[in-house]
């Protein structure tokens, strides 16, 4: 047949420069440079112990789950900067009515998941409908927001936080979907054989995985198989790529980016209902500056700001180096204030070397 | 005499108080190439957008296969068979060939409940299309962007055909091309003729319509001045017409005595 020419064709292109178009190589590469960092300066701290990697995998994986869903909405040419005072005001929605009125705390965070998705379809519909930048719009909802649930908040319990909450959430069926911990007994088994390290009285350094990291791989593979193997996908690309020609192809723009602002605000209230039944707290200021996070993750896994090109798998990474600098440094009894800085300079270069990549793979014929 | 697949009867189409189309009357016909020639401002986009179905006219009817239609929306006159590959080709550089190729008309393959964009499918009818059309690519998943001018401009052209145009609008496919370049957009253009399909050729390149035209339509402030076929005129007989002969001369006498004023 013909098609066996057109294979052969296929193959000639070279391994090494497909490789250099992936979006997540500049993350990939990052991420083995700061475990080698790490582990080089770290190696005997226990970062890597179990209980150092379940500390740094769950602040990866809480930044992992804003994200992915963060990625989805910038490679579709948007931004969401009000994220961060979402998580604060989903968590503010989960705790007080139980506190307050009684709720059951699954109807509490059901309530939480539906206040954020309307503020994202708001968000959204802003957006399309004004045609103002999404940097502006939501910079006015992050401010909005946060006054709302500060204001709601001082006004129903006289204070800025709501505590106590594991009274009532520790025999709630909803708590182990968002605060529970799995492959207890294969962890039991390995602490056994000697493989996980013990604590003085006997019981394993962990107790298991917390369920936080399984949402977080989940959310990723999810949002990977939306973007590449999936019409929406397609949509995605296209409508950051070049909303103009997405149009006059018949591509719904305007629904495609209300649908991520919404998925987006829903991915802030999982992360709210984590730490809030975690912790079993609940503060107005909590989220504060996520949202920089999330995007610095996101820009850190190849994703572009101005859109139409990126990838979920590489904001998993982004948010795994973010994690893995943030605990490091506090195991290396490194000044933490160094944190940012660190972050910072992290997040050029990578925008550097993301650059770099892609005028490289645009350029080869 | 084949019947027209789409025909303009004295379409007019007004702005206001400005006069963009006047009593134009336009058609083609399978396997043909009718070239649309004028200088800027002369109509040939309101046409187009007439033709598309993104401009409603003010008098006037369109037929398609020789019934009166009414063009609701750009969308409508695709699902009527009359594409419209504009200037700007409706392309997303960032993205690979082949989700181009398929963009707003993904193919979808059944996984289980689930529905996926089917990528091999798309892969390897994206580069089995174009390379019909003589476009060898490297790699259907290499991005747009790296497609020159003219691949891209083919590109275009083969998704419209791929998807059942039987009219093709082009609007200035050449204009911003290299030699080499428009070559392979004017045989890709003689291609889509041989498969019976109409082209409607937008330029003010004469030399490139000439090549590849069947009949030629001189579009000038808003009125049809003339169609001819190819064996009623010639090229520098078109050249004179759309440059305006006496404009020419005109601006020749002008520009010496530019000249002569320097000197002094």
């Amino acid at each position: 047949m013909e098609l066996e020419g057109t294979d052969e064709r296929l193959r000639k292109v070279p391994l090494l420069s497909k490789l250099l178009s992936r979006p997540e190589l500049g993350a990939i590469a990052g991420t083995i440079l700061v475990f080698v960092f790490f582990g080089l300066t770290a190696g005997s701290s226990g970062l890597f112990s179990a209980k150092g990697i379940v500390n740094f995998l769950e602040v990866s994986a809480q930044l992992g789950i804003l994200a992915s869903a963060v990625s989805l909405l910038m490679i579709s040419g948007e931004f969401d900067l009000s994220v961060g005072s979402m998580i604060g005001f989903a968590g503010i929605i989960i705790a007080i009515p139980p506190i307050m009125w009684g709720w059951p705390v699954w109807a509490s965070v059901l309530l939480a998941f539906a206040a954020c998705a309307a503020v994202g379809y708001f968000n959204g519909l802003m957006v399309v409908s004004t045609g103002l930048p999404s940097f502006i719009v939501t910079l006015g909802s992050l401010f909005m927001l946060r006054g709302l649930t500060l204001g709601v908040t001082r006004g129903i319990t006289g204070r800025t936080q709501a505590s106590g909450l594991h009274e009532y959430s520790d025999n709630d069926w909803i708590t182990p979907i968002f605060a529970g911990q799995i492959f207890k007994t294969p962890i039991q088994w390995l602490s056994d054989v000697g493989l996980i390290e013990k604590r003085a009285d006997g019981l394993p350094a962990i107790s298991g995985i917390p369920v936080s990291i399984v949402w977080w791989i989940v959310l990723t593979l999810f949002c990977t198989w939306l973007l590449t193997r999936t019409r929406f996908g397609n949509w995605i690309f296209a409508s950051g790529g070049e909303p103009n020609a997405a149009r006059n192809m018949g591509v719904p723009v305007a629904r495609t980016k209300i649908t991520l602002f919404v998925f987006t605000a829903v991915a802030a209230a999982l992360f709210a209902a984590i730490q809030v039944l975690v912790t079993g707290s609940a503060d107005t200021l909590r989220g504060n500056q996520k949202e920089f996070e999330a995007i610095i993750a996101v820009v850190i896994g190849g994703t572009l700001l101005t859109g139409g090109y990126g990838s979920a798998i590489g904001a998993m990474f982004g948010a795994l180096i973010f994690g893995v600098v943030q605990m490091g440094i506090f195991y290396t009894g490194i000044d933490t204030d160094w944190f940012k800085l660190f972050m910072g300079a992290t997040m050029v270069i990578a925008v550097l070397f993301n650059s770099y990549v892609r005028t490289r793979a645009m350029r080869s014929r | 005499m084949q019947q027209p697949l789409v025909e303009l009867k004295s379409v007019s189409k007004y702005f206001g108080s400005v006069i963009a189309l006047k009593d134009v009357s336009f058609d083609v016909r399978p396997g043909e190439v009718h070239c649309l020639l004028g200088d800027n401002g002369a109509g040939k986009s309101t046409l187009i957008k007439v033709l598309a179905g993104a401009h409603v006219p003010d008098e006037g009817e369109i037929l398609v296969a020789g019934t009166p239609t009414r063009f609701t929306s750009p969308k409508d006159t695709l699902d009527k068979g009359i594409a419209t590959v504009y200037q700007d080709l409706a392309l997303v550089p960032l993205m690979s060939v082949a989700r181009n190729f398929f963009l707003g008309r993904e193919p979808l393959r059944k996984t289980g409940p689930l529905k996926q964009f089917d990528v091999e499918f798309a892969n390897r009818t994206a580069y089995q299309q174009l390379s019909d059309m003589g476009i060898q690519l490297r790699d259907p998943e290499q991005p747009v962007g790296t497609l020159s001018g003219g691949e891209r401009q083919c590109l275009a052209i083969a998704r419209a055909i791929y998807f059942g145009a039987k009219v093709l609008i082009l609007d200035e496919p050449t204009s911003a091309l290299g030699v080499h370049q428009a070559s392979v957009v004017l045989k890709l253009i003689v291609q889509s003729k041989a498969r019976g399909i109409g082209v409607i050729f937008i330029s003010h390149n004469v030399h490139h319509a000439y090549v590849v035209g069947d009949r030629f339509s001189l579009l000038k402030r808003g009125r049809n001045v003339g169609t001819y076929a190819k064996n009623e005129i010639t090229r520098d007989q078109l050249l004179n017409l759309m440059a305006g002969g006496k404009e020419l001369v005109d601006l020749e006498q002008e520009i010496a005595k530019l000249g002569s004023y320097r000197k002094h």
